[in-house]
């Protein structure tokens, strides 16, 4: 038996896998094809402080081995989650991590306000890197300073742990992973997905409505374990890894390269039972190689 | 709704590039409802990576039927499976077609176009079987592309077709042929699954006439089950318009509730 748990130093998780924000909706969804208990975690959908519309449709296109949306993070709120969704979460015994939003660096204040007066939440994710809600895909995780002055004005109202999550849609993601860590944030998630376009050669028209959207799925996992290497080897604060995760040997790689935990994101969709699954693969992968201890093999790549 | 991972394809028949596969799949067959989808995965290899929704087009204790038309590399996939090959079902899924006791001698008009008539039939058999006098309204463009015809003929539905250029029955559109038929005989309910323009014009004549109406949407999904919030279409309710997953309150609404645009 492989001892799965990971600490994360402020979060004791069973396993080191979670879903990702915006792949798992508000994690009832899934209950009907996994049990939630089993996860390490998993991270609800990004909510404002208001019911948010979204953009108009079409928001998906399917491109080889990815997927590029541009939800535009349409959503219930902080609010409506509180009183209809986190009552129902309580019980799960699994880490419940609430991705938090914002129009302004006021918003995501408020909606961290609101939700220290609620139970039944481990940690906050600052989602500061979505590519579509914004013209041009702009989120302050673009910019060190941004990126410093909203996780200290989170960290100065919440009791409870913030990861921050990154985009991948920068020059030197360490140099945002920095700004991230003096800033006082707990742990660092990353990627969030590469800013994307697809063109559809007869009409000429974007494939998107919102003309961009952010890329996922395992057409960018090479891209996510670099930054991941790069950031986890730079900064002292656990790592959260994921871009393209299908199998328990995509989650060993980022795990190798530097992360604590990884989320799973994109293969939800094609398999609403995947993270489970991901979990047995973990398992069965470190007691054929003889690994008593998961978090053992974090950062354990080595140099050639 | 049920990852069936064990169904496995019984029998392949095709038109042109129209294709129905027999499935066996007890689980999703007998919890399928008419209008309700399934979610298919067509590769095991990450390209393409999203299952592919489709309509049931019948179901019963063995399993479910699919009718398809090749629309791009998913479908084309799925359209080169053979009988004995595996097949990984995800369903049924959605909030399917309003089908009650209630339907007891009433005059159902059933519209479909192209592969929409693909949930319409599974639809037809069980409101014959409340006791409906049921009547399908089958368009296409040519007659290759009407080719369930002699399948919901043969299951004792009242038929009429109708191709754009005459080659089978009505010469002109679907709704062309309805609209005076709707008039001649006066309808309790209509259905319809097709193309947009087609729905819109079918729902314009049913909410004139005071018809109960109820559509199924289609669209692109990531998942099938109301997490990605990809599949969305412009839905009224109580509260005003917003996007709706038609994954999750739909594939089929009311008409009253659907905003048609252009």
């Amino acid at each position: 038996m492989t001892d799965l748990t990971i600490d994360l130093g402020f979060l004791k998780l069973k396993n080191p896998v979670l879903t990702a924000s915006g792949t798992f909706g508000y994690g009832l969804e899934f209950e009907p094809y996994l049990g939630l208990r089993k996860l390490g975690g998993f991270v609800v959908k990004g909510l404002y402080l208001e019911p948010r519309e979204g953009n108009p449709p079409p928001r998906l296109v399917e491109t080889p081995s990815g997927l590029i949306n541009a939800i535009g993070l349409q959503g219930v709120g902080v609010k409506a989650f509180a009183e209809k969704i986190l009552p129902k979460l309580k019980d799960l015994q699994t880490a419940i991590v609430v991705n938090v939003c914002g129009g302004d660096d006021d918003e995501y204040v408020a909606v961290v306000e609101f939700l220290e007066r609620q139970e039944g939440i481990a940690a906050y994710e600052l989602n500061i890197s979505c590519p579509n809600v914004k013209k041009e895909g702009m989120c302050p995780a673009l910019f060190p300073e941004p990126t410093f002055h909203l996780i200290q004005r989170i960290k100065a109202v919440s009791r409870r742990p913030v990861i921050t999550k990154l985009s991948p849609n920068v020059t030197n993601v360490v140099e945002i992973a920095k700004a991230a860590e003096a800033a006082g944030t707990d742990a660092i998630s990353l990627v969030n997905t590469f800013l994307a376009m697809a063109i559809d050669i007869e009409t000429r028209r974007p494939r998107l409505a919102n003309t961009f959207g952010g890329l996922s799925g395992p057409a960018i996992r090479p891209l996510a374990v670099r930054m991941v290497y790069q950031v986890a080897s730079r900064v002292k604060v656990p790592v959260i890894g994921m871009g393209g995760i299908m199998t328990g040997a995509d989650a060993l790689e980022f795990l190798i390269a530097g992360a604590s935990a990884v989320e799973v994101g994109t293969a939800n969709f094609v398999e609403p039972d995947a993270a489970v699954r991901i979990i047995g693969e973990i398992e069965a992968w470190c007691e054929a190689h003889g690994i008593g201890r998961i978090r053992d093999i974090v950062g354990t790549v080595k140099a050639w | 709704m049920t990852i069936d991972r064990n169904a496995r394809i019984r029998d392949v028949k095709s038109w042109g590039d129209y294709f129905l596969l027999t499935i066996d799949s007890p689980a999703v067959g007998r919890e399928a409802q008419p209008g309700q989808f399934v979610m298919v995965k067509v590769a095991d290899t990450p390209f393409p990576l999203l299952r592919r929704p489709l309509s049931i087009h019948d179901a019963g204790e063995s399993g479910i039927e699919l009718f398809f038309k090749i629309a791009g590399l998913g479908t084309g996939i799925l359209a080169a499976k053979r009988p004995g090959d595996p097949l990984d079902v995800l369903g049924p899924l959605g909030k399917g077609f309003t089908v009650s006791e209630g339907a007891r001698g009433k005059n159902a008009f059933l519209v479909g176009g192209g592969r929409g008539i693909a949930p319409l039939y599974f639809l037809g058999k069980e409101l014959l079987a409340l006791g409906a006098r049921v009547t399908v309204f089958y368009g296409g463009r040519r007659h290759l592309d009407i080719p369930m015809k002699d399948k919901l003929e043969a299951a004792g539905l009242r038929l009429l077709c109708s191709t754009d250029d005459g080659s089978f029955g009505f010469r002109g559109l679907v709704t062309e042929l309805l609209c005076p038929e709707l008039d001649r005989t006066p309808a309790d309910i209509l259905f319809a699954c097709g193309p947009d323009p087609m729905m819109k014009a079918a729902a314009g004549m049913a909410r004139d006439r005071r018809i109960p109406a109820e559509f199924s949407l289609e669209s692109l999904m990531g998942c099938g089950i109301g997490a990605c919030w990809g599949c969305v279409r412009r839905i009224r309710d109580a509260g005003g318009e917003g996007w709706v997953k038609i994954c999750e309150e739909g594939p089929v609404f009311p008409g009253d509730r659907i905003v048609w645009t252009d």
